[in-house]
């Protein structure tokens, strides 16, 4: 059937088909909707996993045991994978096993702009790049089929216009794969230093079979155009903007299977065109590879490594050609950032604490990073994962080293907690850390669209399971139970004087928030009848109420807070100088 | 069918409704047998941010993106976004505005002034610029939300699809019980634009 599919739900589509039984992710933009998508087809075992170690680890023990398994996550979520990722490549499968990075060239929603196709070299697996929605499909079902047959993981490697771009798939039917027996093998299954030095024998000899393979695969082709002199070798995206910039211009090999490379399809390609250009995304990654073979060719030297291609970056490179004329309004719009959420419990922790001198915060990957922006301007970092309470440990010793009385407050959410802020806190327990760690646990992972976590009491396919208690948690990581803080963040005192007590305080405190995200559909059916207003003639429009960044009030000659946006969590009532905000209905 | 690739911008804040309305009119145009490419960026945008949904058809599409001065429609949600992405109009294409202003926070913390006379600095490069009232539609309809339908009617009918029959791609698209009052702001917005 032919249907539009982003490129996630193609991979999703390609997996069911391919008979996958088990998968496992932690969700990450722009690879989030692959699990979602697969979570929906009843065949597949589908679960969101702590963190990407342990959802590769997941996948990598079913393959063992013989099913057919799949990982999915975003670029940076294959750094914290990487380790059993690089020994996978050892071990090999039983079961197809499939893993899925993610990478975000442009940096919609990501902290660096990494380029994953050097993991393929480095932990020397196979590659396939689609190039779009139909190839993500088609592409997902090869891999599976190439990993059984050369006893490898296969790493697919999608950017963010192929996850999130949407075109036209043929849809097919799911090839029931049986779950393959399972036979006690130490020397295949068990990486001890005499096993694998075995095995790395074997995974050499393997890329030169996948090698000879990738020459004939019908992932690799070529399009040959009488009378062209340019010849483009592209991958993944970079294909479909080369070849709508050049047209029927230029002769084309497009490599879907990029590692490894197919040196002699290459080299013939190279020798029926006068010019060659390379065209991909970030990294000179085949670039490199073709030099490397001797064969002279333009690329990075003139394409840009940072951020997104275009049709027109390209037919500019290729062809000299102009940038189209654009027209141009000489009225500058303001930016528009992100936001926190109207009614989003993290206001109400953020608001106090940017007001407290004497205070440096680590943020971490999630909404409160929004907390950095104007005008609540709180957290001077973000790393990776989990250093919102990591990096507060270092932060602090240098502080204390410095002579500098401030306080150090690590901030992360519930699900990061989870995915490794918890180490962190055991690390900052043990070492004695005098820092403050904030949770703000809103019962979700928000920001790449709600997903279920071990706090949530719901697993991915909606079954109530065990919600973890995080305060306990803490307790149980020897944080000190009168230094564990429990506050509702929608209640301005009770937060700040958390954050008053946990700064007096001489050991490690502990500060978790107890609102739920403001988007949840249960909340907002609760929440659907309270309402905020200002009372003009009490308001003498001093601003306080501007000052906590709520997008439902704005000011228009007077104050006027958006009825439509409100959800009444009432902290602009308690910023109010002139209690000239009140508040309306009830929760349900 | 015309061989030449069509290109439409949506554009607009977070939250406006801009990717469903990509995602009907891409559905659409799959039923009259086009090949259709759509690309959007999620994330961070999701929270009140400027947003763009990509929407590109014709016998056969490459590229998911549309590049500077090459769309054919620009649909702005909001009206400051229309001037945001204006360097996206083709010259000679049209620019539908809807006239809603949502102000961003540097607007709100008085760092910034919300841009002053935006119909008339658009209608003045752009000549193919119609401003409608499309959130006051969806008003007199009974729900806001529908706006992005109103929009797009408005678009479709720049296009020429106004003609095709859209009533199965609606009920494709949109839960069972707001598919007619999606439809009836679909049709309204079809008669926001003159002939
Ligand atoms: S109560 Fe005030 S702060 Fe809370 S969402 Fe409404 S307007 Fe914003
Ligand atoms: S804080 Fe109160 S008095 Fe001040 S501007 Fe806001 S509503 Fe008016």
């Amino acid at each position: 059937m032919k249907a539009i599919l982003s490129g996630n739900e193609a991979v999703a589509q390609g997996a069911w088909e391919a008979g996958c039984h088990v998968a496992a992710a932690y969700p990450g933009t722009p690879g989030t909707e692959i699990l979602e998508n697969l979570g929906r087809f009843p065949e597949v075992y589908c679960e969101w996993s702590p963190n990407e170690k342990v959802a590769l680890e997941v996948a990598s023990g079913a393959s063992i045991a013989g099913a057919r398994a799949l990982s999915a996550m975003k670029h940076v979520g294959l750094n914290v994978a990487a380790d059993p990722f690089f020994t996978m490549s050892y071990i090999g499968v039983n079961g197809g096993l499939v893993i899925v990075s993610a990478d975000d060239p442009g940096l919609s929603s990501s902290q660096n702009e990494q380029d994953n196709r050097w993991y393929a070299i480095h932990a020397k697996v196979p590659m396939l790049e689609p190039s779009d929605s139909r190839e993500c499909l088609d592409f997902t079902r090869a891999a599976f089929d190439i990993s059984e047959r050369f006893d490898t993981p296969v790493l697919l490697r999608l950017t963010t216009r192929i996850c999130h771009g949407k075109s036209v798939v043929e849809t097919g039917e799911r090839v029931e794969t049986a779950v393959r027996e399972y036979r006690r093998n130490l020397a295949k299954n068990a990486m001890l230093p005499a096993f694998a030095k075995q095995k790395h024998y074997m995974v050499e000899k393997r890329l030169d079979d996948l090698r000879e393979y990738g020459e004939s695969s019908p992932l690799n082709s070529a399009e040959m155009v009488d009378g062209a002199e340019i010849g483009v070798i592209a991958s993944g995206v970079g294909y479909q903007y080369a070849r709508e910039a050049l047209g029927d211009g230029a002769s084309f090999l497009k490599i879907g299977f990029s590692w490894p490379l197919p040196r002699r399809l290459i080299r013939e390609f190279a020798s029926k065109v006068k010019i060659l250009w390379v065209v991909e995304e970030n990294d000179p990654f085949l670039e490199t590879e073709i030099r490397a073979m001797g064969i002279p060719c333009f690329g990075k030297d003139v394409l840009p490594v940072v951020d997104e291609l275009t049709p027109a970056i390209v037919a500019r490179a290729v062809l000299g050609k102009k940038l189209a004329q654009a027209l141009e309004a000489e009225l500058p719009p303001p930016n528009r950032p992100p936001l926190l959420c109207p009614g989003c419990p993290h206001r109400g922790l953020f608001f106090p604490l940017g007001k407290k001198k004497d205070v440096i915060v680590t943020g971490d990957i999630g909404c409160y990073g929004l907390g950095s922006m104007p005008p609540l301007n709180v957290g001077e970092t973000t790393i990776c994962m989990g250093a919102g309470f990591s990096a507060a440990i270092g932060f602090q010793k240098a502080g204390e080293k410095a002579g500098r009385n401030q306080k150090v407050f690590g901030i992360l959410g519930d699900s990061t907690f989870f995915h490794s802020g918890i180490t962190g806190l055991i690390d900052a327990v043990v070492n004695k850390s005098r820092g403050v760690f904030v949770i703000m646990d809103n019962r979700i992972t928000a920001m790449t669209g709600q997903q279920e976590n071990p706090g949530s009491g719901r697993t991915l396919s909606g079954e109530d399971t065990v919600a973890l208690d995080i305060p306990k948690i803490c307790e149980a990581c020897g944080v000190r139970r009168e230094n564990i803080h429990v506050v509702d963040p929608y209640d301005l005192k009770a937060s700040g004087e958390a954050v008053d007590r946990a700064w007096a305080a001489e050991e490690l405190s502990v500060i978790v928030t107890t609102r739920p995200c403001a988007l949840l559909k249960d909340v907002q059916k609760e929440r659907e009848g309270l309402k905020c207003s200002v009372d003009e003639e009490r308001c003498v429009l001093c601003g306080a109420c501007l000052n906590l960044g709520c997008p439902a009030i704005t000011k228009r000659g007077r104050i006027v807070i958006d009825q439509a946006a409100c959800n009444g969590c009432g902290l602009c009532v308690q910023v109010c100088p002139k209690k000239a905000i009140g508040r309306e209905g009830e929760a349900r | 069918m015309n061989a030449k690739t069509r290109n439409v911008l949506l554009v607009g804040v977070g939250g406006q409704g801009t990717i469903l309305a990509g995602r009907v009119l891409a559905e659409g145009l799959l039923s009259f047998g086009y090949d259709v490419k759509m690309s959007e960026i999620h994330g961070m945008a999701q929270r009140g941010g400027s947003v763009s949904t990509h929407v590109r058809y014709g016998t056969k599409v490459y590229s998911p993106v549309i590049c500077r001065g090459e769309a054919d429609v620009v649909a702005a949600f909001e009206k400051m976004e229309a001037l945001r992405r204006l360097p996206y109009l083709s010259p000679g294409g049209r620019l539908i505005v809807n006239n809603h202003e949502i102000f961003p926070m540097p607007v709100i913390l008085g760092e910034a002034e919300y841009p002053r006379e935006i119909e008339k600095t658009l209608s003045a490069v752009a000549p193919g610029t119609f401003v409608v009232e499309a959130t006051k539609t969806a008003e007199d309809l009974g729900n806001t939300k529908v706006m992005n339908m109103v929009l797009l009617g408005a678009v479709v009918k720049s296009l020429g699809l106004d003609g095709m029959d859209w009533s199965g791609t609606f009920r494709a698209c949109v839960p069972p019980r707001t598919v007619e009052v999606n439809e009836r702001a679909f049709a309204a917005g079809m008669n926001l634009l003159p002939g």
